[in-house]
């Protein structure tokens, strides 16, 4: 049975992916900081899918624990997806380190210490995918999201030179970039729905996108003009905006 | 984030607050540190019971926990609708012991409303088949109940509207099926006398309903069809059903896109309509064997066949009067042909005996109909209200958006005693709908 590896696994996107994979008959294996908290996941996809599920401990600030996270598991899986991140209040941020700490380190630090030693066990076995979910946020600092968005910044500049690397040893390497998507994080924005996917969406593109081995998906297509304006503005024009 | 919620009447149609969660802890948490909050299914009730100021949609909260192929044993979360559940359970033999009249509803609105299917007169309702579930109460704790277990909260959660708390597992029991097919019998009556005397020629069929057109006068006041049915076993099936006979029907959507003008349904498109449907059967007697989704589900074949009621929305009206006073039937659908204010669905039903606390069934005969929100209508339903009172009978509250307080307290007998119960886990109106609040049932 091929199998995927998801981290971050109790959001709603790393659901609706684990069950997209499933409804495939890939065996699945969930880390999140609560295994405990992914158990009724794990039963329920064994049970709509008939998949082999496997829960496990893993905290993406917790650099030191994850060459052992990844020694324990059970197989090495096909496909490894990270998924983790957090949003965290940017005005908070800015005057206390804690947080925009645990913002960086979330999403950028945490996620290149996995996935630098899952790129290792690929180039010893000479295959795997990796997939990594970034952000929109990414692309250019905003004054509202500006800690989340360079520590994203810093993750997509990472799976492109990643891509870059083991492309040369037959590994794939794919970035997401959803835009907004409907989940818990999101729930207390307003969002413009034509802007906005739903998780299950975003599972199917990553999936046939991942299949046809892209490098970068923009989950909705409007989303790569949108930033393609986004960043061409000139920067003495966009410091005066308030975005 | 503020929403425009409505439910599938789309009246009445509110903003509000609408927060999911898939961890427990997080709701237990929300709900200790928040008031004026309603648990909301897939929004299929017909009117205002979750619609409220802070909505807690229970959709993704939709892990399906357990499975005893052996013993039929389903144990979920409460956002699982029986759509999913039907595409896990008809393979492997088993079927939902209770099913309302569309699939796309979740097991949490299931227990709230405490749902009858057309096997009511044999295997009661949804709470009947319950072996266990776990609510939240307004405390923030979770609570496990079952028939022998905090008993008071576990029949005032049975029909309780999402007014004791939030429920979020529920184990029940399943009914075992050998084919997924059902073997149907049609059979046209000529008027109400008529398809009442069918209901009970044919009472010992697991599963029985009819369809009457209401605006008949005269001597065809009433005519229906019965439509009776059992689950086929493998012998009943045809060669080609035989060959797979637990397989899922093919999924088919047809959808209406947006709200239809409210004009295309006035008495004279009723009347045509009506009149293709009873004259499509030609013969008196039709058997034949059919996928169980024609069967239970006939209207989820159009997605959103609520749109055509356009966009006032529309009320469905559902009262049920006990056995003995089968005429007050007479004497409402008089009163509806009379104004030549019919219903494209005017759907009759038996139920059995059941004892309730707050569950809308009750011995005696059940009559759905809809209509669109006009001028009037209110006033008009009140005069209905009246008559459904003098029989000793009441309306159910999962379709009901407009009924006014004393009707209520004067129809269900253990009202009071509900909402004491209520009071008890809901103390500082935690759990509060705009039904809730239009019917005082946490004053
Ligand atoms: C076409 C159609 C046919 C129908 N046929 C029938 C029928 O034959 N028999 C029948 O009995 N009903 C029937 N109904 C009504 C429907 O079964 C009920 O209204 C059901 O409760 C809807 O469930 P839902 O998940 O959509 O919940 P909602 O409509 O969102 O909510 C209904 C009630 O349940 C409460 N609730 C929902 N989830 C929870 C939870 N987790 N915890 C606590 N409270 C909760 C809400 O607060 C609210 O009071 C029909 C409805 C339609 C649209």
């Amino acid at each position: 049975m091929p199998s995927v590896l998801i981290l971050g696994a109790g959001s709603d996107m790393a659901v609706a992916i684990a069950r997209a994979y499933a409804s495939r008959k890939y065996d699945l294996q969930l880390a999140a900081r609560s295994g405990q908290a992914l158990i009724p996941l794990q039963q329920d996809l064994q049970i709509r899918h008939s998949v082999n599920v496997t829960v496990h401990d893993f905290d993406a600030t917790a650099f030191n624990s994850h060459a052992a996270f990844y020694e324990q598991l059970p197989v090495i899986p096909d496909i490894s997806i990270c998924v983790f991140g957090y949003l965290g209040d940017q005005e908070k941020a800015e005057t206390n380190w804690l947080e925009a700490e645990r913002i960086i380190n979330s999403n950028y630090t945490g996620a290149v210490s996995i996935l630098n030693i899952i790129a290792e066990r690929y180039i010893t076995k000479g295959s795997g995918t990796i997939i990594g979910i970034s952000s929109v946020a990414g692309e250019r600092g905003r004054m509202s999201n500006y800690i989340y968005g360079s520590a994203k910044a810093g993750f997509s500049a990472y799976l492109s030179g990643l891509r870059n690397r083991l492309f040369h040893k037959g590994i794939h390497v794919m970035s997401v970039q959803p835009g907004f998507v409907n989940t818990q994080m999101t729930q207390h924005l307003a969002l413009p729905p034509l802007l906005t996917a739903q998780p299950e969406a975003v599972a199917a593109a990553v999936l046939k996108a991942a299949d046809k081995k892209k490098n970068t998906l923009f989950v909705k297509w409007h989303w790569k003009y949108i930033m393609l304006i986004i960043r061409n503005i000139p920067e003495g024009m966009f410091k005066k905006l308030k975005l | 984030m503020q929403k425009r919620l409505a439910n599938w009447g789309n009246y009445p149609a509110i903003a509000s607050e609408e927060s999911s969660f898939t961890q427990e802890e997080q709701l237990r948490n929300f709900v200790s540190t928040n008031h004026e909050l309603i648990a909301r299914g897939n929004g299929r009730c017909y009117g205002d019971a979750s619609l409220g100021k802070h909505s807690i949609s229970m959709l993704k909260y939709d892990k399906i926990l357990s499975f005893d192929t052996e013993k039929g044993i389903m144990e979920c979360q409460a956002g699982v609708t029986l759509d999913q559940l039907l595409d896990i359970l008809v393979p492997k033999g088993w079927f939902l012991p209770i099913t309302p009249g569309t699939k796309f509803i979740t097991i949490g609105g299931a227990v709230a409303s405490d749902v009858h299917g057309k096997n009511h007169h044999v295997d009661g309702a949804f709470s009947n088949h319950i072996i266990d579930m776990d609510v939240i109460t307004g405390t923030g704790e979770t609570i496990t109940c079952s028939p022998n277990q905090h008993t008071d909260l576990f029949w005032a959660t049975c029909g309780g509207m999402g007014l004791t708390g939030v429920i979020t597992r529920v184990k029940f029991d399943l009914k075992k099926i050998e084919t997924a097919y059902i073997r149907q019998t049609q059979i046209k009556a000529k008027n109400l006398e008529d398809v009442i005397r069918l209901f009970e020629e044919y009472k010992h069929y697991t599963y029985s309903m009819a369809w009457i057109d209401c605006l008949k006068q005269g001597d065809s006041f009433g005519r229906s069809i019965l439509i009776v049915g059992e689950h086929a076993t493998p012998e009943e099936l045809n060669a080609k059903q035989a060959k797979a006979p637990l397989t899922l029907p093919v999924k088919r959507k047809l959808t209406v896109p947006f709200n239809l003008p409210s004009f295309i349904l006035n008495t004279l498109t009723v009347k045509i309509f009506n009149w293709l449907y009873y004259n499509k059967n030609l013969k008196r007697e039709i058997n034949n064997v059919v996928p169980y989704e024609p069967f239970f589900y006939p209207l989820d074949a159009i997605l959103h066949w609520n749109r055509g009621y356009g966009k006032a929305g529309f009320v469905q009206y559902q009262f049920v009067l006990p056995l003995e006073h089968k005429d007050g039937l007479v004497a409402i659908l008089k009163r509806i042909s009379d104004k030549g204010w019919g219903s494209f669905l005017a759907v009759l039903k038996v139920f059995g005996n059941q004892e309730s606390l707050i569950s809308f069934p009750m011995e005696g005969y059940t009559l759905a109909l809809d209509f669109p929100v006009r001028k009037g209508l209110f006033e008009f339903l009140d005069e209905l209200d009246e008559i459904v009172l003098q029989y000793g009978g009441r309306l159910y509250l999962s379709k009901d958006a407009r009924m006014k307080q004393e009707v209520f307290w004067k129809s269900y007998p253990n009202a009071e005693k509900f909402a004491a119960i209520v009071k008890q886990y809901n103390n500082d109106k935690r759990f509060t709908s705009l039904q809730s609040e239009r019917l005082q049932l946490t004053r």
